[in-house]
């Protein structure tokens, strides 16, 4: 066995093509739309956590506020940990079905396709 | 009538078997039938890559749903309220982590391991070792964690009392999960999961709505309920719990609120970092459907969690803490007593099934990725004398399979009287130190090298694994393994706040100070191919 490795591809591109691709506009635009995205969408949802787990920890008399019957502020906010995690998981599948996927096929396609 | 049942186990023991022996018979019927192309490695370990996204979603959250989060957490929601909330929480929003960041990326770049991914750029046997290291501890903890709690079932659910009688069933589930994985290589496993996963999503609704109705669908009926059961309860430290707010299990002082934090911190994210959840995004045939998947698993995986707190609160309320606290299984029997109180005999027969089938398919998923991972990164890469192929890689695994199935079934039995949720965490901060930092840096920094990835995982596996050994969890404290002898020196007993951001340093530092700046033309493609696919390994033709 070699010591880089390279899994097994179905059509061969060459090392050129690949350098080619990755210093293209649509590559480069692919990219950061990526990480423009899951970056700050990842930093927003851990501080949003984090926020409810220090709250959890320190701060037990705010989250045993009643709101409503035996309904507290520490469930409502428990409650939007879940109602958080389904919204950006359906924002992002959204806006990787519109930005990323056709960006990502057509770049494949090319390289795909001018190696065969 | 509850409480005299509980004393000796509840139900009907026989019609808890019978429904069992269902599900297996079952089970393996299907196994069989899916086994029937498995022969190449691309079938035994990754089913073929033929797995819609759905039907990964529901395997993964089979996967995911251990008897940890199906028994502990409804337990822990009955018993100490809120506190049991917060485990379901970080268990949730962890997938976040999976679906922006790890699992897309995973997909286009890899074929059957974690390794596959980082030693794609990164020189590949010290990687490899590294990797398959990590992965067998991962995978040993969380399979001791399943095996313990399954000799704790046996108790309650089937009215076998004493050590035999408790080592019999845990052979039991050891020798079906040898044989399921063997049979059924990953597709089989798969199916037993999906099996799985939907009826115990289902048993759990079916519970909640039982619940809910109860109360005329009214929740701080409930909320209201459980309060007043606790605080009626005869033994003062529990009549003295608020149940509805955080606290009655981390509260006490500033170390446990660290500890708590600590906790947190390792199960948001170890999700992305745990191997056999990574392996289930290779069964799947594109980075579309490993997206799918994970939709799927966290629709179902947060509406498992909301079900679970309904029935936390449900239990305290109808069953009561000190009827579930004196059970045989303490906390873990308050969803099984839940059902009795609810459905008699029959309904809980059906969810004791449920949760041994819980076992048997988290123990089979687990086992699987262990041994691919030891025979496709381990062994593969060692065996220099000859090039492995594909084929000596799953009779090595095969062979391995049952190792590790044997192995599980003799620590099980040692490990019965451990506690399933101490382990598991465990499982999830070496997953989150060892594994997480150097997915994500060899993901998405080109710079990372062999050096940065090396110090990151060593340094979180031996980090996580001294720490604990010298926490409260192991000695000189009263629920300690070794409650005899005090060697700890470090005060929490979860060590990701210390091994988490110690990993990731050291990802950076080991990157940072290796003058290796990997092969230009090899980190091109690599970023290439992760992005868009191209040159993905594609579902197997038939």
């Amino acid at each position: 066995m070699s010591e880089t490795h390279h899994p097994s591809t179905e059509t061969a591109v060459s090392a050129q093509q690949y350098l080619v691709t990755q210093a293209s506009p649509e590559f480069q635009e692919l990219r950061s739309r990526l990480r423009r995205f899951v970056f700050p969408m990842s930093a927003l949802f851990l501080l949003w956590y984090f926020l409810y787990v220090i709250l959890g920890a320190f701060a037990h008399d705010f989250m045993a506020t009643k709101v409503w019957g035996d309904i507290n502020v520490g469930l409502l906010i428990g409650l939007g940990q879940f109602v958080s995690t389904f919204v950006i998981t359906a924002i992002y599948v959204r806006f990787a079905n519109r930005d990323l996927d056709p960006r990502a096929a057509a770049i494949r396609a090319e390289l795909e396709g001018g190696a065969a | 009538m509850t409480t005299v049942l509980a004393a000796e186990g509840v139900g009907n023991p026989a019609a808890n078997i019978g429904i069992f022996a269902l599900f297996v018979a079952i089970t393996l019927y299907i196994v069989i039938r899916a086994s029937k192309r498995n022969v190449s490695a691309a079938e035994f370990f990754t089913a073929g890559r033929s797995f819609t996204g759905p039907q990964n979603g529901i395997a993964i959250s089979g996967d995911y749903l251990s008897a940890a989060s199906f028994l502990g957490i409804a337990g822990a929601i009955a018993v100490y309220g809120y506190d049991g909330f917060l485990y379901s929480i970080g268990f949730l929003v962890a997938w976040l982590v999976a679906l922006l960041l790890v699992a897309e990326l995973l997909r286009n770049s890899g074929k059957f391991t974690m390794a596959d991914v980082l030693s794609f750029r990164l020189r590949q046997r010290p990687v490899r070792i590294a990797a398959a290291t990590t992965t067998l501890a991962v995978c040993l903890f969380y399979l001791l964690a399943q095996m313990a709690g399954a000799g704790g079932l046996v108790a309650l659910l089937l009215n076998v009392e004493g050590d035999l009688g408790q080592a019999v069933v845990i052979a039991v589930v050891g020798v079906l999960m040898i044989v399921y994985v063997l049979i059924g290589g990953m597709k089989g496993t798969t199916w037993v999961q999906i099996i799985k996963a939907v009826l115990l999503i289902g048993g759990a609704a079916l519970m909640t709505l039982m619940v809910l109705g109860k109360f005329g669908l009214n929740f701080s009926e409930i909320l209201g309920a459980a309060q007043s059961a606790v605080s009626g309860s005869a033994n003062e430290a529990v009549a003295q719990r608020d149940v509805l707010a955080p606290g009655a299990q981390y509260g006490a002082s500033l170390t446990s609120q660290i500890n708590f934090i600590s906790l947190a911190l390792a199960l948001v994210l170890g999700t992305a970092g745990l191997p056999h959840v990574l392996m289930r995004f290779y069964t799947v045939p594109s980075a579309k459907e490993a997206r799918r998947s994970v939709v799927w698993a966290i629709a179902l995986i947060g509406a498992f969690y909301l079900f679970t707190l309904a029935l936390g609160y449900g239990a305290a309320a109808l069953v009561g803490p000190d009827t579930i606290l004196a059970a045989p299984g303490a906390q873990n029997s308050a969803a099984p007593l839940l059902a009795f109180e609810l459905g008699g005999v029959l309904l809980l027969g059906v969810i004791s099934a449920v949760a041994f089938a819980t076992i048997l398919a988290v123990v089979a998923g687990l086992t699987i990725t262990a041994a691919t991972s030891f025979a496709h990164d381990i062994y593969a890469s060692v065996m220099n004398s000859h090039r492995v192929t594909e084929d000596e890689q799953v009779r090595v695994s095969r062979i391995t399979v049952v190792v590790l199935g044997v192995l599980a079934i003799a620590l099980g039995v040692l490990a019965a009287e451990q506690n399933i949720a101490f382990l598991v965490a465990l499982a999830f901060a070496v997953a989150a130190a060892a594994n997480l930092p150097t997915i994500l840096y060899s993901l998405y920094w080109p710079r990372f090298n062999t050096r940065g990835a090396l110090w990151s995982m060593y340094g979180g596996l031996i980090s996580t694994v001294v720490l604990i050994v010298f926490s409260p969890a192991v000695s000189g404290a009263k629920t300690a393994m070794l409650p005899d002898v005090d060697f700890a020196w470090f005060p929490l007993a979860n060590p990701g706040i210390v091994s988490i951001p110690l990993a990731f340093v050291l990802g950076i530092v080991g990157t940072l100070t290796s003058p290796d700046r990997g092969d230009p033309e090899v980190n091109t493609e690599f970023e290439v191919r992760s992005l868009t696919g191209v040159g993905a390994e594609k579902a197997v033709v038939h």
